[in-house]
C-alpha cells in the first residue's frame, strides 16, 4: 500500500533518515537537558532575593540567554561553523548538526527551567532552611523534586522545538528527515517523498508530547 | 533558655528605613510555651524569625542554650537549626513527597541513617495521630492534617525548641484545638519549649504560660496570662483581652439596655481564678434590697487557672445600688459601672 501511494520512497534510505533525526534529538536533548538545568538554576538561585543573590552574575547569564535565543537557528548554524569544525571535524552529518542543536535550544530550555523554579513555594525553601539544610541538599531534594512537572513539560516543548530544528539543519548538510524531504522529495521533485517525511516528523512530535504529557501527569501530586 | 538582648531588625525599602523589630528584650524558660501575640505587621513574624536564623538582627543578641544564633553562621547555624523545629501558617510541605517522606526530610538533612530514619518516623506518626495516612501526598489531606504533618516534621529531630509562626491561622476553630490540644501533650510530654505567634488571644488563653503584646515592633507587655486577663496595662492589650471577653453583640445588647432603662446600674464584674467559686452575687442580694438582672455570663479556662466575667443589671434606688457597688468592690473582683457612650 506504500508502494502505491507513496511510489519513490525508498524504505531503507527513509529508515536511516528517520534514525539520524532521533539521534540528533535524542544526543542534543541530553545535553540540552543538562545545560538547561545548569543555567536555569543559576538564573534562578542569582535572581533577587535568593539563596546565591548576585546581580551582576545574574545580568551575564541573562545576557548571554538572551543573546542566544534571539539569533535565528538557521544563522546560528552558519555562525557555528568554525566552532564545529573545531570540536566535531566536520561540518555535515548528524554529528555536526549537535553543537548548534545544543547552543540554539539551550537557553531556550534554560528560561523554562527557571520559570518552572519561580513557581516553587518560597515557604518550603525557607522550611528547608529551617531545618537546616545545605544549598545542595536545598537543589537536589526541595527545588528540582518540586518544580519537576514544568522541567519535564519544558523538556517536551523543547524536545518538539528540536525535531523542527533538525529538519533545519538537514537541508543545509546534517542528515535526518528534513534533509530527507529536501533532497530526495522537493529537489528530485517527488512530492510523495516530502510528504512520507512529514508525516514520519508528525508522528515523532506527536509521540514525544504523549510521552511528555504522560510523565509530566504521573509526577504532578499537587 | 532563650534571651533576647534588646534585639532590633531595621529593613531598609525603597521608601525609607522600617523598624520592625524594636529592643526587644525577653527572657524565656525551659519548657515554656510562650505566646507573642500583636496584629499584623506588629513585627511578630521577623522576631520569630530570628530565632533561628532566617532574618539577623541589625542590633542586639540572641541565645538560645547558650548558643548565639544571631552570631552564628554556615555550618554551625545549620546545626544549630537542626535542634530549632518551626511550623507555618501555610504548612510548607513538599507536595512531591509523601507524609512519611515530609516527615523523612529533616532527618536525611541530618545525616540519619536510612533504618533509624524509618523507626523515627513511624514513631512521629503515631505521636500526631496519623497513622493509615502514611502515604498520602500533602494535596490528600486536610488543612488540620497537614499541620500535623508540619508538627511531625519540626518534632523529627528531637528538638529543644518549637517556634509556631501562625501555626492555626489558617484553620477552623474545631481543627485549631486539636492542633493546640497536641501542642500542649508535646509540651507537657517532653518538655519543649515552644514559641508561639499569633493574633488570637484564645490561642494564647488556651496554651500559653507567658505572653509578650507586641505592637509598631516594641514589646509593650510581657506578663503571665493570667496577669494579662486580670491586669491588662496598654489599650493594645485590652482590646487582645476583649477578644475573648466581651463578645461585640453583647456590647450592643447593653448599650440598648442602657438605652432602655434609665434606672438602675449596668455592672460589669470580673473573677479571677478562686474568687469565680465564691457566692458573691446572692451574698449581694441577701445584704442590699436590690434586685438583679444577670445579663451575660462567661467563664474561660487558662493554663493556671479560671477567668470569669459577668454582666448584672443592678436595679433598685440609687443609695442601694451605691452601698452594693462599694460592696462588690470589697471583694476580689474587677467592677467596672457601664454608662452610655
Amino acid at each position: 500500500m506504500i508502494e502505491a501511494l507513496f511510489p519513490n520512497v525508498e524504505m531503507d534510505k527513509f529508515w536511516e533518515k528517520t534514525y539520524e533525526t532521533l539521534y540528533m534529538t535524542g544526543i542534543s536533548l541530553v545535553f540540552i537537558f543538562i545545560f538547561g538545568i545548569l543555567l536555569g538554576l543559576l538564573l534562578f538561585l542569582t535572581s533577587k532575593g535568593n539563596i546565591w543573590h548576585n546581580q551582576f552574575i545574574n545580568w551575564m547569564i541573562a545576557a548571554v540567554v538572551n543573546i542566544f535565543r534571539a539569533i535565528p537557528f538557521v544563522i546560528l548554524i552558519i555562525l557555528l561553523i568554525p566552532f564545529t569544525k573545531g570540536i566535531m571535524g566536520t561540518m555535515i552529518g548528524p554529528n555536526a548538526a549537535l553543537p548548534a542543536l545544543i547552543i540554539g535550544s539551550a537557553p531556550f530550555y534554560a528560561r523554562m527551567v527557571e520559570i518552572g523554579l519561580r513557581e516553587v513555594n518560597k515557604g518550603v525553601i525557607e522550611a528547608a532552611q529551617a531545618m537546616g539544610a545545605r544549598t545542595s541538599t536545598i537543589i537536589f531534594k526541595v527545588l528540582l523534586p518540586e518544580s519537576m512537572p514544568a522541567i519535564v513539560s519544558g523538556l517536551t516543548v523543547t524536545a518538539i522545538a528540536l525535531v523542527g530544528y533538525t529538519a533545519i539543519a538537514g537541508i543545509i548538510g546534517a542528515g535526518g528527515l528534513g534533509n530527507y524531504a529536501h533532497q530526495y522529495g522537493f529537489v528530485r521533485g517527488n512530492n510523495d517523498v516530502t510528504l512520507f517525511g512529514t508525516i514520519a516528523i508528525l508522528i515523532i512530535v506527536f509521540i514525544i508530547q504523549f510521552i511528555g504529557d504522560f510523565i509530566t501527569k504521573r509526577l504532578d501530586k499537587r | 533558655m532563650i534571651s533576647l538582648n534588646n534585639v532590633t531588625k531595621v529593613f531598609k525599602t525603597k521608601s525609607g528605613m522600617i523598624t520592625a523589630v524594636d529592643n526587644v528584650k525577653i527572657n524565656i524558660k525551659e519548657g515554656e510555651i510562650f505566646g507573642i501575640i500583636g496584629y499584623s505587621g506588629a513585627g511578630k513574624s521577623t522576631l520569630v524569625r530570628m530565632f533561628n536564623g532566617l532574618e539577623r538582627p541589625t542590633k542586639g543578641t540572641i541565645t538560645i542554650d547558650g548558643k548565639e544564633i544571631s552570631k552564628i553562621r554556615g555550618a554551625e547555624l545549620r546545626k544549630a537549626r537542626q535542634e530549632i523545629g518551626m511550623i507555618f501558617q501555610h504548612f510548607n510541605l513538599l507536595w512531591s513527597r509523601t507524609v512519611r517522606d515530609n516527615i523523612s526530610f529533616p532527618l536525611e538533612i541530618a545525616g540519619v541513617p536510612k533504618v533509624k530514619r524509618k523507626k523515627r518516623v513511624e514513631e512521629l506518626i503515631k505521636l500526631v495521630g496519623l497513622e493509615g495516612r502514611e502515604d498520602a501526598y500533602p494535596s490528600q489531606l486536610s488543612g488540620g492534617q497537614k499541620q500535623r504533618v508540619g508538627i511531625a516534621r519540626a518534632l523529627a529531630n528531637n528538638p529543644k525548641v518549637l517556634l509556631c509562626d501562625e501555626a492555626t491561622s489558617a484553620l477552623d476553630p474545631e481543627t485549631t484545638d486539636s492542633i493546640l490540644d497536641l501542642l500542649l501533650d508535646i509540651n507537657k510530654k517532653m518538655g519543649l519549649t515552644i514559641i508561639l505567634i499569633t493574633h488570637e488571644m484564645h490561642v494564647i488563653r488556651k496554651i500559653a504560660h507567658r505572653v509578650a503584646v507586641m505592637e509598631n515592633g516594641k514589646v509593650v507587655e510581657v506578663a503571665p496570662v493570667m496577669e494579662i486577663f486580670k491586669n491588662p496595662k496598654t489599650d493594645i492589650t485590652k482590646r487582645f483581652v476583649q477578644q475573648i471577653t466581651d463578645e461585640e453583640e453583647t456590647m450592643e445588647a447593653v448599650q440598648h439596655l442602657l438605652e432602655k432603662y434609665s434606672t438602675g446600674k449596668i455592672v460589669k464584674l470580673t473573677f479571677i481564678g478562686e474568687t469565680a467559686e465564691q457566692p458573691i452575687i446572692s451574698e449581694l442580694i441577701k445584704e442590699q434590697s436590690i434586685s438583679i438582672n444577670i445579663l451575660q455570663g462567661k467563664i474561660s479556662q487558662t493554663r493556671t487557672g479560671s477567668y470569669g466575667t459577668l454582666l448584672i443589671q443592678l436595679v433598685g434606688d440609687t443609695e442601694h445600688i451605691d452601698k452594693a457597688i462599694e460592696q462588690l468592690k470589697k471583694q476580689q473582683v474587677g467592677v467596672e459601672v457601664i454608662s452610655h457612650d
